[in-house]
């Protein structure tokens, strides 16, 4: 057997000891796991999966197993994904902190640092939000205000974030503050970590138009900030918030493929709901113009796939490539929610009470939510800038 | 299966690429059409295309062939797209090779393969026969007698078929028209009595003939494969068609896009590039995303073919779809953004849009290949 294989074996052999049964079970809503302080694990099986998969260093295979994480190669990356994959396993932990911090502090951050916060990240023991986006600054998110003044052995730092994913229920929060206020916009940045728990700190959630509060506006009111706490140079901070935003752009990019492979045939893809409710004729979807345009939506699909596939392959990922992925990916997830809802007809819209099953109405609310992602971390107009402007070279 | 070119094919690439620049830019094509080539592809070019060996990319070694697959020819064609050449490496390199390697008898192989190889034989794939691509619709009938073969009926859209030395012919053996089975292939000597070619004037100035058959007889030694044979089997060989073609297509979508990005770059108006409006930018952004998706999938289906996957026919299609859908695209907004220049005659990018709707409907149109993924997805 060659090392993959031998790898393969271990890795079935590993899980089938260590993935506990209800975690082999379709994901539900409420145990959905992000860690935290102040995680509550309503199926104890979640808490058991974290914990295993973490000191594996499995929640983030890429990342050196010096900080915790796997060490693992893209080959044996894509064999552990579809191990997992095979025995249905739910993801261990869902995390901004893998998802985008961890990559940026291994990149920019000490060693101190690194050791400090990326293992306790991989684990899920503190769980992160992003400060951003600030009421006067989204698109021109350059343009921020939230000070931190440098008070010698500590920084002080006011203002207000809004749009910060989970906030209220975050232990720490990432957030770009203005340490140059009188340096040019984009070099008076600075990247700051900063603990929630620290007196000053406040949060408020948002109600959006799916009638979920998963973002809120953040207060910081004189809160103190220990300087180690500063990752990389003071007004350096935009090239690591631009890094990152590259990483937030790839994880939701994948949104624009839809979870476990959607073919239809078995999964309630857009193909299995079009069955249900426009119905069946000698096994294709019955309204032929509402096939066509749900094939299309498909093998745009299946090429988007290949793409991210391609962008791996070719090792170097450019870095408006994640601006190409996450212009498509959004719009496509949108397309795919809109299809949805039109395949429900009058099942597509019903809000609340008992006369839609729960997953209708779960579809209702999700597809207002896919109305975000085309906004969020970046909108499709500003990512097409990007493209015209770094990859095509198209004049200012 | 990786989604990326290995050093062989990165060479034949860069190879194919000089080739097309310093040898047959687009004033090649214009230069035919305006004398009215009879062949609308040049001899003394085609011998240069043999000579680097690209005809015999397709053929096995046995038969002194290459073997670089369908992915060492989809390349080269990818790059001879982006200028247009017009070669008869399409209809021979890729279609006469495949039908006779995969439905040939040892004899027919022998006989034939080195022929082309070697560049002394092109062929043409007689096929369709109605306005659209559609291979249970014919009607062609071969009926046996005591020699062989009768061939009756009519071929549109034949590429090559005005030039062709031996053409391969599509016909209904059993069953009646709109059966998926009941197809042979055959055999021909264009200059068999009863056969009469006329080259089609078209679009894209390439070489195309309707041709008749009226009582043709060929001998039993002439059919390609079994009777009824090539009902399932023509469709993997049109697959590498598809295939080959999408790259085709590829390249001249990337080539037509590269030209209106240039010219973005350089045109004034309102005392600015009109490459800074964002009304342009915006569109150009999103022709840049269908070209990456069409990569993509052109990439993956080439490597399907020659992996034997099991997937080959849902990526051909994919391949096809992509690969009309994002040129159609491209060739419009190509003209559009040229504004009045891209009208006229003079300038290139006219000759993009004119290859662009003829490629299209090769082999089976984008609204074609929609429906056949759907089937073969089971939507």
């Amino acid at each position: 057997m060659s090392n993959l294989e031998n790898f393969r074996a271990e890795v079935s052999d590993w899980l089938e000891e260590n993935c506990p049964p209800s975690m082999r079970t379709p994901m539900v809503e409420d145990e959905v796991v992000w860690g935290g302080r102040n995680a509550v694990y309503k199926n104890p099986e979640s808490k058991i999966w974290l914990d295993k998969m973490g000191e594996k260093g499995w929640t983030a295979p890429a990342l050196p197993k010096e900080y915790g994480g796997g060490g693992l190669n893209s080959d044996e990356i894509k064999i552990l994904n579809s191990e997992l994959f095979k025995i249905g396993a739910r993801p261990a932990l869902n995390s901004f902190g893998i998802w985008m911090l961890a990559p940026v502090i291994i990149e920019y951050g000490n060693e101190v640092q690194k050791m400090e916060h990326i293992p306790k990240i991989l684990k899920g023991e503190i769980r992160w939000c992003q400060g951003y986006s600030e009421p006067g600054s989204g698109s021109d998110l350059a343009s921020l205000s939230t000070k931190a003044e440098d008070m010698g052995d500590h920084y002080l730092v006011n203002g207000q974030k809004v749009w910060t994913s989970y906030a209220d229920q975050a232990d720490w929060i990432f957030a770009l503050v203005r340490t140059g206020p009188k340096e040019p916009k984009h070099s008076g940045i600075s990247f700051l970590l900063i603990d929630m728990a620290n007196p000053g700190v406040s949060t408020k959630p948002i109600t959006l138009i799916s009638g979920k509060s998963p973002f809120c506006e953040t207060f910081f009111d004189n809160v103190k900030v220990p300087k180690e706490n500063l990752i990389g140079e003071e007004n350096q901070g935009w090239t690591i918030a631009k890094k990152l935003l590259q990483h937030e752009r790839n994880f939701i990019s994948n949104f624009g493929l839809a979870a476990g492979g959607g073919d239809g045939s078995k999964t309630k893809g857009v193909v299995g709901l079009a069955k249900t409710y426009l119905g069946e004729e000698n096994g294709k979807i019955a309204d032929l113009d509402f096939r066509s345009r749900v094939t299309e939506h498909k093998m745009k699909e299946h090429s988007f796939g290949l793409t991210l596939q391609r962008a791996g392959d070719e090792g170097g990922k450019a870095s408006a490539a994640s601006s190409i992925f996450k212009y498509y990916g959004t719009e496509h997830n949108k397309n795919r929610y809109e299809l949805m809802i039109e395949a429900m007809g009058n099942k597509g819209f019903i809000w609340d009470g008992d006369e839609a099953e729960s997953k209708e109405k779960a579809i209702t609310r999700a597809w207002l939510r896919t109305k975000a992602n085309s906004i969020e971390g970046g909108t499709s107009e500003v990512q097409l800038n990007v493209i015209a402007k770094r990859v095509l070279d198209l004049p200012a | 299966m990786k989604l990326v070119l290995n050093e062989e094919l990165q060479f034949l690439k860069d190879t194919a690429s000089n080739f097309a620049k310093d040898k047959a830019p687009v004033s090649h094509l214009r230069k035919l059409r305006d004398e009215d080539h009879p062949n609308s592809w040049d001899e003394g070019l085609w011998n240069e295309m043999v000579e680097l060996g690209w005809t015999s990319i397709l053929i096995p070694e046995k038969y002194g062939g290459s073997e670089f697959g369908l992915a060492g020819i989809s390349v080269v064609l990818q790059e001879l797209g982006k200028t247009l050449v017009p070669s008869p490496l399409f209809a021979t390199g890729v279609l006469g090779v495949t039908l006779i390697n995969q439905m040939g008898s040892e004899p027919q192989k022998e006989r034939l393969l080195g022929k082309i190889l070697e560049g002394k034989l092109t062929t043409a794939l007689a096929i369709d026969e109605g306005s659209h691509h559609e291979p249970a619709n014919t009607e062609l009938t071969a009926k046996k007698n005591n020699d062989g073969w009768v061939l009756n009926g009519e071929k549109v859209f034949v590429i090559d078929g005005s030039s062709a030395d031996l053409l391969i012919v599509i016909a209904r053996t059993s069953g009646n028209k709109g059966d998926t089975q009941g197809l042979s292939a055959f055999i021909v000597d264009p200059s068999s009595k009863g056969i009469n070619r006329r080259k089609v004037p078209t679009a894209d100035s390439r070489n195309y003939a309707n041709i008749s058959f009226e009582d043709v007889t060929i001998s039993a030694e002439e059919i390609l494969g079994e009777v009824d044979g090539a009902s399932d089997q023509i469709q993997k060989v049109l697959d590498f068609g598809r295939i080959a073609m999408s790259a085709e297509m590829l390249g001249n979508t990337e080539e037509a896009f590269a030209i209106t990005l240039n010219y973005l770059k350089e045109r004034k108006q309102f005392g600015v590039l009109i490459g800074s409006f964002q009304a342009l930018q915006h569109r150009a952004a999103k022709m840049f995303c269908e070209i990456e998706l069409t990569k993509s999938a052109v990439i993956a289906a080439m490597h399907a073919a020659d992996e034997n996957s099991n997937e080959l026919e849902r990526l051909s299609s994919l391949a096809k779809f992509q690969a009309g859908t994002t040129l159609h695209t491209v060739s419009n907004e190509s003209i559009q953004m040229h504004g009045g220049i891209g009208v006229t005659d003079e300038y290139d990018i006219g000759f993009y849009l004119k290859r662009a709707r003829v490629a299209e409907q090769i082999f089976g149109s984008s609204t074609y290949h929609k429906a056949r993924y759907a089937d073969i997805s089971g939507y």
